[in-house]
């Protein structure tokens, strides 16, 4: 997974599924760099993802209460239309740091 | 109405399994030449039950899980999706949005998703015993689309 981190923002692009199973390993990674470079903002790029359920959710979620710990914000983009549903179910929306953008 | 074509899979309740489940029976209900959209909500609701059985039926433990996929002649499938855990004490708890006992990395959501991707849904459960998750939808597929 290709993270950046440069004027304050760290980019996770997570490529591939998101289930329990694969769910695991990407947070362990993007959690050692919000860690290690304190972001102001963990911006998710979901354009590559190419599958999740609701693990792709308690993803979001795990990262927001991480971010919030460290006063940061969270955003997700470019959520692929076929699994914006998920999205949109879970009102993930509301937490107010999380913008969606529908790809 | 009689199943006119149906699959069975045993598999071990080992999370690497969540992805074989869900293209598995994906692939078998490929036959009725779904659109990508309903292949991608059955995958959807496959996955979220396969996973409650292995987070919550078998938790620590390991077991087996039984999926039975059939076909229908009005182009219905059903899955069911049925394991020997711990069972399920409350099940309308259970299926409310975001109520989840698994803490901070689970959303909730797996009873939600099924329901909202799948015609219907179908729990059953006995404490020690198991639980049994039955999905339902019609495949319209791509050549009704076309009329």
């Amino acid at each position: 997974m290709k993270i950046t981190f440069s004027d304050g923002i760290l980019t996770a692009f997570v490529q591939g599924e998101i289930d329990h199973h694969s769910a695991v390993g990407i947070r362990t990674e993007i959690d050692r760099r919000i860690q290690k470079d304190k972001p102001d903002i963990l911006r998710l790029d979901y354009s590559n993802v190419t599958f999740m359920d609701s693990s792709g959710i308690g993803l979001i979620m795990g990262r927001y209460k991480l971010m919030s710990a460290y006063s940061g914000q969270i955003e997700v983009v470019n959520v692929p239309l076929n699994m914006a549903r998920v999205v949109r179910l879970s009102g993930i929306e509301k937490l107010g740091k999380i913008t969606v953008k529908e790809s | 109405m009689n199943a006119i074509n149906t699959m069975k899979l045993e598999i071990e309740s080992r999370s690497v399994n969540e992805s074989f489940s869900r293209v598995a029976v994906a692939s078998f209900v490929s036959q009725l030449d779904p659109t990508i959209e309903e292949l991608g909500d059955i995958k959807t609701a496959v996955s979220e039950a396969v996973t409650n059985s292995i987070v919550h039926g078998y938790k620590e433990s390991k077991g087996k899980i039984y999926i039975t996929a059939s076909i229908f002649e009005d182009g219905k499938v059903q899955i069911k999706i049925r394991d020997k855990g711990c069972g399920i004490e409350n099940i309308t708890q259970a299926m409310e949005p975001l109520f989840t006992t698994s803490g901070g990395e689970r959303a909730g959501l797996g009873f939600a998703v099924m329901e909202s991707f799948m015609d219907k849904v179908k729990v059953s459960s006995k404490v020690g015993k198991g639980t049994t998750v039955v999905l339902e939808k019609k495949i319209n597929g791509r050549f009704a689309k076309r009329w």
